[in-house]
């Protein structure tokens, strides 16, 4: 399974057509793969409570739309996602780098990795964690779960799920 | 001027058309001056009011007004390279430069100082950008919406405030009222 297909394929599926990115190493693959889809108007945003923003707008314009980030983003985005998007209560599915976790060679990436969950439970944002290839099949139901419950949702992506950095 | 009496001169102009506005004070004396479903009141998130008209404006075909100040533009300064790059002509970003944080007690911002955000737009690739004295804002404004080209304005004023209350409407009411404004 391509799994950077599969997430662009499940995007469109959901009418997802709005999508700003903050690139990652593990995250370029999906990137281009968003950049290459005809029904995606792609937008890169130079830090992620900008790309929130963005998205704000979107959503407000009729579109649906998604935030592509590390998860470093969510230090920088808490005031963001708590007096934005979620006191408007909008949308937002937040596919999510999550850097410093196993496999992981860089070790400064461990010092935000051990806050993101936490963070995200103070923050009450319903958080799915993606391991394995497989747990990629749950990203449809989650799309449709985001839209329907009005919410931002994270999706945590570790290096294992994107196949790793290869021999370390 | 100061920024309620520009307000208040220009809220003719911005009635018809789609506007968010900058929290704190810009919001409260918009909602006083002239409320309406088209405006869409930033009650925090200092900083994206740029970011959330453009995306706005981005995602549908009617004009769009983003009401800033020049502390919020400096805050997500990030924002003019992205405004530049992805260019849309239904967007206006209106900066409303009074060379101070007017809410928080109007501390000096630097662009009052050294800083010309004038020159910074242009630099960050805007193609459009209009410097302008606040008498002179009202047809610079209007022309601004009228044409297919996207505009950034830096309106350049006097720092001051007038007393208001806050915005006690609902944000999810302020948002609901707005999105079937653009819709209507």
């Amino acid at each position: 399974m391509n799994i950077d297909k599969k997430i662009a394929d499940d995007l469109v599926a959901n009418d997802v057509s709005f999508i700003t990115t903050v690139p990652c190493k593990q995250l370029a693959g999906v990137i281009e793969e968003v950049e290459k889809r005809d029904d995606i108007f792609h937008i890169p945003s130079n830090k992620e409570d900008e790309g929130m923003g963005l998205c704000a707008g979107a959503f407000m314009g009729g579109k649906r739309p998604a935030i592509i980030m590390q998860n470093t983003a969510i230090g920088v985005t808490i005031n963001t996602l708590a007096t934005l998007t979620q006191f408007y209560r909008m949308p937002l599915p937040m596919i999510i780098s999550y850097r410093g976790e196993l496999r992981e060679p860089v070790a400064c990436q461990v010092e935000m990795a051990v806050h993101t969950k936490a963070l995200l439970a103070q923050l009450n944002i319903p958080t799915y964690h993606f391991h394995w290839q497989k747990d990629v099949e749950e990203f449809d139901n989650i799309l449709k779960y985001t839209f329907m419950s009005n919410k931002p949702v994270a999706i945590l992506t570790d290096a294992n799920f994107w196949g790793g950095y290869g021999d370390q | 001027m100061i920024r309620s009496e520009i307000l208040k001169e220009i809220a003719p102009i911005l009635n018809p058309h789609l506007v968010v506005c900058n929290i704190g004070l810009p919001s409260q004396e918009l909602h006083m001056i002239d409320d309406n479903e088209r405006n869409f009141y930033m009650l925090g998130t200092m900083g994206l009011s740029s970011s959330i008209g453009f995306g706005l404006a981005l995602a549908q075909d009617k004009p769009v007004i983003s009401i800033d100040g020049d502390g919020s533009v400096l805050t997500n300064l990030g924002t003019l390279p992205t405004i530049a790059n992805n260019a849309t002509g239904n967007y206006t970003l209106l900066i409303i430069d009074n060379g101070s944080y007017g809410s928080t007690g109007d501390q000096p911002t630097y662009a009052g100082m050294k800083t010309n955000l004038t020159d910074v737009a242009r630099a960050c690739g805007c193609d459009n950008v209009i410097e302008v004295q606040d008498k002179d804002l009202g047809p610079v404004l209007q022309g601004a919406i009228d044409s297919d080209e996207m505009t950034i304005i830096v309106c350049k004023c006097d720092s001051g405030n007038i007393k208001l209350p806050v915005i006690t409407l609902d944000p999810v009411v302020i948002r609901h009222r707005f999105m079937e404004a653009v819709k209507a």
